[in-house]
């Protein structure tokens, strides 16, 4: 059984020091796409914290049962199946955000990082590890997303999670929207942009030149 | 043809997977340090791609669909939501078998796209490519073409990316930035060029 010390290390590690998106470039695929509403995007935060959670500790379970020649189909199989469940989920409960999010809630079975959180953690430690480190990576990935989805949100369309904080000009207001923040390419400007800012707090995370 | 002409242009420049969907990033980002390498990813995917939206219309047609299991007398039937779960199967069965094919048959061309096989089960640009193909309902034809229209228009993306990565070489780039930074920076300017296609009327 690990210390404290350790758990808090395995929960709070990946979200600055070693975070999945900035340092590891693993799982940036499917969510960027959905960051241009902050509703859309805390979904999606929400959905792959299950999985991964979830996923983790499942695997972690049964990994001394798991041949090492065919796990890679069973870690599949068991994340496709949450997968599954949380898409019937959010269609039964709610269709409206599912529509938006259409293929992306799908996406997270090729997300590299509940791949990668299996393959590289959940088969080697307990459960209990395991649950703390998976929802460790996902609050990870979802402040990296969240950013992203706040930034967009609020200056791309004045709002937040659909509330009009800054008041449009076309309605009346003072603020003129950022038009190139609700154009996709503007997520890969504001990572690229955390990312700097990650580093120059961190020098350590520095890629060394080549 | 003329429809298909034009969904091809609009699976390879306006609607490109990598660059308006963010899909399959993480090799996208990791493989384009060197032309050929990426330019050898992107024919694997293209090939990939083009077996695979086709074959998870078969798939998805006779046998997942509402109603598809009619032929083998289940009219009622609706597997739909085992859509997930058997297209990665196929997908990993696909790529599986064409390794194995590739090694038999075509060694060459095996030693080329060899190493990148495996990388490609898990490329969310395929599976992605097989979701849109449902979600936008096309029939086996339409298939095909937006299978390698897409492929296409990944592997063009890549290459594009690496030819740029190449030259930040020589580039003075701040601490902070360098590598992964300047990669996703250099990737939404490379996005928003292709948004100037988004103004082409089909």
């Amino acid at each position: 059984m690990a210390s404290v010390k350790e758990m808090k290390q395995t929960l709070f590690g990946p979200i600055f020091a070693n975070n999945p998106i900035a340092l590891q470039i693993l799982g940036v695929c499917s969510a960027l796409a959905v960051t241009g509403k902050m509703e859309n995007t805390f979904v999606m935060c929400l959905a792959l914290t299950f999985v991964l959670v979830l996923s983790n500790v499942s695997i972690s379970i049964i990994r001394n049962h798991i041949p090492s020649s065919v796990r890679i189909i069973v870690q599949m199989t068991i994340i496709a199946s949450l997968v599954i469940v949380v898409d019937q989920l959010l269609k039964a409960f709610a269709y409206d955000i599912a529509q938006e999010l259409s293929v992306f809630v799908g996406l997270i079975i090729t997300n590299c990082i509940v791949m990668g959180r299996a393959e590289a953690f959940a088969m080697k430690e307990g459960p209990v590890a395991s649950f703390f480190d998976g929802l460790g990576n996902a609050l990870g990935y979802s402040v990296v997303l969240l950013t992203v989805g706040f930034f967009r949100e609020l200056f791309g369309s004045g709002s937040l999670f659909g509330l009009q904080i800054l008041p449009l000009i076309t309605e009346g207001g003072w603020y003129t929207p950022v038009g190139l923040l609700v154009l996709p390419p503007s997520a890969f400007f504001i990572i690229g942009g955390f990312i700097w800012v990650l580093r120059t707090y961190r020098p350590e995370q520095v890629e060394a030149k080549e | 043809m003329e429809h298909y002409l034009s969904m091809f242009v609009r699976a390879v420049f306006i609607e490109n997977l990598a660059l308006s969907f963010f899909l399959g990033m993480c090799t996208f980002l990791a493989v384009s340090k060197k032309v050929t390498t990426a330019f050898g990813l992107g024919v694997a995917v293209i090939v990939v791609l083009g077996l695979a939206v086709p074959l998870g219309n078969l798939v998805n047609t006779y046998v997942l669909a509402p109603g598809a299991l009619a032929w083998a007398g289940f009219p009622d039937a609706d597997l739909s939501f085992l859509r997930f779960l058997t297209f990665i199967g196929v997908i990993a069965a696909l790529v599986q078998i064409l390794e194995m094919a590739l090694d038999k048959f075509l060694p060459a061309l095996y030693n080329a796209l060899g190493i990148f096989l495996p990388l490609i089960t898990v490329n969310c640009a395929i599976f992605g490519g097989v979701l849109f193909m449902v979600e936008r309902d096309y029939n086996f034809t339409e298939s095909v073409v937006y299978g390698v229209g897409s492929g296409v228009g990944w592997a063009l993306a890549i290459t594009l990316l690496a030819a740029v990565r190449e030259k930040l070489k020589y580039a003075d780039i701040p601490d902070g930035l360098r590598g992964l930074g300047i990669t996703f920076i250099s990737t939404g300017l490379i996005g928003l060029g292709f948004m100037s296609f988004s103004g082409v009327s089909l």
